[in-house]
């Protein structure tokens, strides 16, 4: 046991005392922060640049005669930045204006027989979306306000005409959440089945390196002098493990103060996340256990592969099968995201390989039965224990075996040699 | 009877990597382990700490089969470098010295002993990479050392250094043997397995083709050789019968000879070409066994 500790700590301490981690380390923590106080760091570059708050004007032609005045107290009602300006040349003009970029861009209003008001928005810009939705909406109420001049309706009268219809969407399928509860669980899967994600396939791959790297330095010859491979793979897995879950402990914490020292406030986002109801605490245990249970299946599998072979450079692809499997598991719980309840999701969520993020998806989006996370849980226990087991068999040989292994066949190989 | 190899036999499938090895390495000896690249010094060398298991035969130390519960009293210099690149030499060498089971104060003075004597205290918090091939070396020899281990197996200790640090490295390790360890050792220099081992074998595709004493070795060969130096030319001696081979050079000749008969007939005829210089008859080199019985691939 007391070997197990030695390279336990030594996994765990090189690589926290390592400047690689210290540094993304404190570039996450910023990061972090930063994007916890966006709004407000946008706010003050606005205010130091006075880009956001010009006062915009936009020339029309109007046909009609009647519209502009109308759409400018309509747009200056509404508080907007934006002022309507009757146009002193001809639309023609206004047109070559805008094609050689002298204004942004300039509306033509006309009004038919029916009285409907016709409107033409010119512009160069394609990712002009915010202006002439303004402009629409105040072109509307005025329509809206001179057919019910014609049909000689009072404001009043009018509310009523638009008053919305009381509608409640009611689901009584056993699993189904509210459609709020749903939009909470919603962003904090979202965000937790990311952190699995990255944490998995990053700790993972770390594993990987390391052992290649102990191998190819040949360490590795004098470690399992001293310890036996089959100890040294778990206290490997352990230690960088453990040291995954500080880093993530930290984030969580820095996340935790950015978002209560900042003023942000995400609506339906962030908020809802920090104040714990009972939905998220548990969907936060939930994401402590298949993150953890996630993270052990794929460092077995990757001290595994890692031991197969002999330089650094060779275990991507080697390991690539296995961030296959990952990535495939992210692809389907973000499917699963909008539709949890779709029957390849449900399937899926009993995949060992998938299960940490599918079946976290479900159970955080879904009111499962209590018995469908253990399965999946209790699968995933025994796919770990298996492949413990086997890891540890072709470790015992991989770890002795050097040349141009970079095939599972190998494999073979690694197991008859831990054998002998 | 410190360590005692009886009839081990290894195979990896069809191929036999080890083949009914002997040998046996007294308390306070050193053993010389030669054999060409691939012939199985590694794989006994694994068998020896435990990481493979023989197929046949059995390895003791002091009687008792060595397991990760002996691995404190062993100390394994591995051919090439096993170190971490990354890692500071004293954070590596505590780490290496807890895994023989030292404590860490311990393990920290003995670090400050040796790289004081192997005059490399400056490099104690440099990165492994960072240091010189010779440097590395040492700190390789440290961590099979700093434990004060009583079964050392070293495989090329000497390799990358430069004479002076090679004197130094012998003499640590002689020092060992002095104070009753039990050393075996692999070396593709002759000239050290002479200088160092009472006893040594050689080791050829698995097969132990030679073994003893250093001195019987030199005895069974049978063959001496002559060194003759002289002006004149003596390309005629090489048609003496008895005559193995011969290595011409500008001051004469050394001719490898069956027994010491032949060198009379040699030294007569060298006198018929002209007055010599010099005429010895010297004990074959291990080098010239190892030659003779590996083949001339190797040299």
């Amino acid at each position: 046991m007391r070997e197990f500790w030695i390279i336990f700590k030594q996994a765990f301490a090189s690589k926290a005392k390592s400047k690689s981690f210290i540094i993304t380390t404190a570039l996450m923590i910023a990061v972090i922060f930063l994007l916890a106080n966006i709004s407000k760091i946008i706010d003050t570059v606005q205010d130091v640049t006075g880009t956001g708050d010009t006062q915009s004007v936009l020339q029309v032609v109007d046909t009609s005669g009647m519209l502009v005045d109308r759409l400018e107290a309509q747009l200056s009602a509404g508080g907007s930045n934006l002022t309507a300006e009757e146009a002193k040349e001809s639309e023609k003009v206004l047109t070559d204006k805008v094609s050689s970029g002298d204004i942004d861009s300039f509306l033509s209003l006309s009004v038919d027989e029916q009285g409907t008001i016709h409107a033409n928005y010119t512009t160069m810009s394609m990712m002009d979306f915010s202006m002439p939705q303004r402009i629409q909406d105040a072109l509307q109420s005025i329509q809206t306000e001179m057919k019910a001049e014609e049909l000689s309706l009072t404001g009043a009268e009018v509310q009523t005409l638009f008053t919305p219809i009381q509608f409640e969407q009611k689901n009584v399928s056993p699993s189904a959440k509210s459609e709020e509860e749903l939009n909470q669980a919603r962003f904090l899967v979202y965000v937790l089945m990311f952190v699995i994600y990255m944490a998995v396939i990053m700790y993972a791959s770390m594993i990987a390196m390391d052992v290649a790297n102990e191998k190819s330095s040949r360490v590795m010859e004098i470690l399992i002098s001293s310890v036996s491979p089959v100890k040294h793979m778990f206290a490997k897995v352990l230690g960088i493990g453990s040291l995954g879950i500080l880093q993530i402990i930290i984030y969580g914490i820095t996340g935790f103060i950015a978002l209560k020292t900042s003023a942000t406030e995400v609506p339906g986002g962030f908020s809802d996340f920090f104040s714990i109801k009972d939905v998220s605490m548990s969907t936060l245990v939930y994401a402590a256990v298949f993150f953890v249970l996630g993270y052990f299946l794929y460092a077995t599998l990757a001290a595994l592969l890692g031991s197969l072979v002999s330089r650094a450079e060779d275990v991507q692809q080697m390991i690539m099968p296995m961030t296959m499997l990952i990535v495939v598991a992210f692809i389907i719980s973000a499917t699963g995201l909008s539709n949890p309840e779709l029957g390849y999701v449900t399937y899926a969520s009993y995949f060992p390989f998938f299960a940490p993020l599918v079946m976290f998806l479900r159970v955080g989006m879904l009111d499962l039965p209590m018995w469908e996370p253990l399965l999946a849980i209790a699968i995933m226990l025994l796919t770990i224990f298996v492949l413990g087991w086997f890891g540890a068999r072709v470790y015992r040989g991989g770890v002795l075996m050097y040349g141009p292994s970079r095939s599972l066949k190998d494999i073979k190989k690694a197991i008859q040699l831990g054998k002998e | 009877m410190a360590l005692q190899i009886e009839n081990v036999t290894k195979r990896f499938g069809d191929f036999t990597a080890v083949d009914q090895l002997n040998l046996t390495v007294d308390k306070g000896s050193m053993y010389g382990f030669l054999g060409a690249n691939g012939a199985g010094k590694t794989t006994t060398f694994r068998m020896i700490l435990g990481l493979l298991n023989a197929n046949e035969g059995q390895i003791t130390w002091n009687g008792k089969t060595i397991s990760y519960a002996t691995s404190p009293e062993i100390g394994y210099l591995p051919e090439e470098r096993g170190l971490y690149p990354k890692m500071k030499v004293e954070d590596q060498l505590i780490f290496l010295g807890e895994l023989r089971g030292m404590k860490k104060a311990d393990a920290k003075k003995a670090i400050d002993y040796w790289l004081e004597r192997f005059e490399v205290s400056q490099n104690k918090n440099k990165k492994v990479e960072e240091l010189s091939k010779g440097n590395q070396q040492k700190i390789q020899v440290i961590a099979a050392l700093m434990h004060d281990p009583k079964l050392l197996i070293l495989d090329e200790p000497f390799s990358g250094l430069d004479p002076v640090n090679v004197e130094m490295l012998k003499k640590a390790i002689t020092d060992f043997r002095n104070n009753g360890a039990t050393i075996l050792f692999s070396s593709h220099r002759m000239d050290h397995v002479e200088e160092l081992c009472e006893r040594l074998s050689i080791i050829h595709r698995g097969k132990q083709i030679v073994s003893g004493s250093l001195r019987d070795v030199k005895r069974s060969f049978g063959r001496q050789n002559v060194r003759i130096r002289s002006d004149h030319d003596l390309s005629n001696l090489d048609n003496v019968r008895g005559v193995i081979s011969v290595a011409h050079s500008v001051e004469g000749a050394i001719f490898q000879i069956e027994d010491e008969e032949v060198a009379n007939d040699l030294l007569s005829a060298a006198l018929q070409a002209g007055p010599i210089r010099h005429f010895e008859i010297e004990e074959p080199s291990l080098q010239d066994i190892f030659i003779a019985k590996v083949g001339k691939e190797y040299a």
